[in-house]
């Protein structure tokens, strides 16, 4: 079997879905976890934020990895859903869930809606911090150490000052909740890590997952809005 | 009971077609779904129309002829019931109950409520089955196999094949069809044999009958008359990346 044909398969866009998503869980809760160093203060998150890079090439390569995860999950779930609509070109006049045992609630419908939304905060979430205000514009800590290092605590801090970014933020939380609460079950189910007995547990371990996400990054911003 | 229908009608292939309202005024709780489409059509023919067409075979749930989207649900809104088997006594006197064909691209209506589902046989065609050389039968248990395992190919072995999972899944998936087949087969050592082959075959023709992606909404499932599981389709994924690795 050709590679080619076999990644292109119904089967093969499934397990790679599912693999750039579970890599995409990995750094969401990486990045949740790092977030979280903002509370003790500048030091920790300023400290943080340098090691990461300091880490020279394996943080290269880590980023153009999740950068490929990223490109790949979304065009491959961009085209299941064009092929959704070819798959039924005449729609139901009258359509209902069944019920239980289905999953399809409101976070597995909304996976596109959700996924799509995601990817355009993504882009914004880039420009305004990766790509937003350093050094050269004067956002400078210097660390215990003497190392002088890009001031992100002070961004992070003006940018949740701002209503737009303290409430827009955590909304898109909720979404990314969602979405990985579909996400996670459907990662394993399509790479095949599922059985009759498991289902259960593993779906309500997307749920789990999904909520720890959300509300991991709910935190920071509401925090600096209300208590900075 | 006064049961109140809204059939979709279509005159052929091409032709458009649209919900058209019937009334059935002497309904009885004790019908099969398919019976009170007869009695409709009893009504339709004594009235000089033409009658609904719609496929049933057996009428005991074991043939997977029949298949309707009934108030929205493939095979109406009983678990693990094909609508034959479905009862006049799920509904209330008066309702309003909406029929139509199981929709997809690759199951065209041919008319009214009776679509082409032949993409399943190409489905079987592609590697659906066990080469074996047929003599005469084997002793029975000379391959010794765990009732386990037995047991479990025998639950995916009572597809029937309806369709319900295309018609229910959003997306108008047939990985459940699909799983199912492979599954029955490739867990008895008769058929493991050619497992890679089959699951490359099959998932290649789905692919090719433009049946759509599986998004794990597992709404196939729950609309099964079988009550086949989901559990099936991950373990064709399994199976096809197993293919894969194996060359």
């Amino acid at each position: 079997m050709n590679l080619i044909t076999a990644l292109t398969s119904p089967v093969g866009r499934k397990v790679l879905t599912g693999a750039t998503g579970i890599g995409l869980v990995a750094f969401v809760i990486a990045h949740m976890i790092g977030n979280l160093s903002y509370l003790p203060g500048p030091e920790a998150y300023n400290g943080y934020a340098h090691k990461l890079l300091s880490l020279g090439w394996i943080f290269y390569t880590i980023e153009i990895l999740l950068a490929l995860c990223f490109l790949l999950h979304a065009i491959i779930g961009i085209s299941i859903q064009i092929r959704r609509w070819q798959a039924r070109p005449v729609g139901y006049k009258m359509y209902k869930s069944a019920g239980k045992p289905s999953r399809s609630g409101y976070s597995a419908r909304s996976m596109i809606f959700t996924g799509i939304i995601l990817l355009g905060f993504l882009i914004l979430h880039l420009i305004s911090f990766k790509y937003g205000p350093g050094v050269a514009e004067g956002y400078t800590a210097t660390l215990d150490n003497g190392e002088s290092v890009r001031d992100l605590h002070r961004l992070m801090t003006e940018k949740f000052k701002e209503p737009l970014y303290a409430f827009g933020y955590p909304i898109i939380m909720i979404l990314l909740g969602m979405h990985m609460r579909h996400g996670v079950w459907s990662a394993l189910q399509s790479l095949g890590m599922m059985s009759r007995r498991l289902s259960p547990y593993l779906y309500a371990l997307a749920a789990i997952l999904g909520v720890f996400v959300a509300v991991g990054f709910l935190f920071v911003p509401l925090y600096i809005y209300f208590l900075v | 009971m006064i049961i109140n229908l809204r059939v979709w009608r279509q005159e052929g292939p091409e032709s458009p077609g649209k919900l058209v309202d019937y009334t059935v005024p002497e309904a009885s709780e004790h019908m099969s779904f398919l019976e009170l489409l007869d009695v409709l059509n009893e009504q339709l023919l004594a009235d000089g129309e033409e009658p609904v067409e719609f496929d049933s075979d057996c009428r005991e749930g074991i043939c997977g002829s029949c298949g309707l989207m009934v108030a929205g649900i493939a095979h109406g809104p009983q678990k693990r019931t094909a609508v034959c088997q479905l009862h006049m006594r799920s509904f209330k006197d008066g309702d309003t109950i909406t029929v139509e064909p199981f929709r997809a691209r690759a199951f065209p209506v041919i008319r009214d409520l009776v679509v082409d589902r032949s993409a399943f046989d190409r489905i079987i065609t592609a590697h659906g089955y066990v080469s074996v050389t047929t003599g005469s039968a084997p002793d029975a248990n000379a391959i010794p196999i765990p009732k386990d395992t037995a047991d479990e190919a025998m639950d995916y072995a009572t597809c029937i094949g309806c369709g319900a999972c295309v018609a229910a899944c959003p997306n108008g998936s047939a990985s459940l069809f699909t799983a199912a087949k492979i599954a029955h087969l490739g867990l008895l050592p008769q058929g493991e044999v050619e497992s890679p082959q089959r699951v490359t075959a099959m998932v290649n023709q789905m692919d090719a009958e433009g049946f759509g992606d599986c998004s794990n909404y597992a709404e196939c499932e729950a609309v099964c008359p079988k009550g086949i599981s989901v559990a099936g389709i991950a373990s064709m994924r399994r199976a096809y990346m197993k293919g894969l690795l194996s060359g």
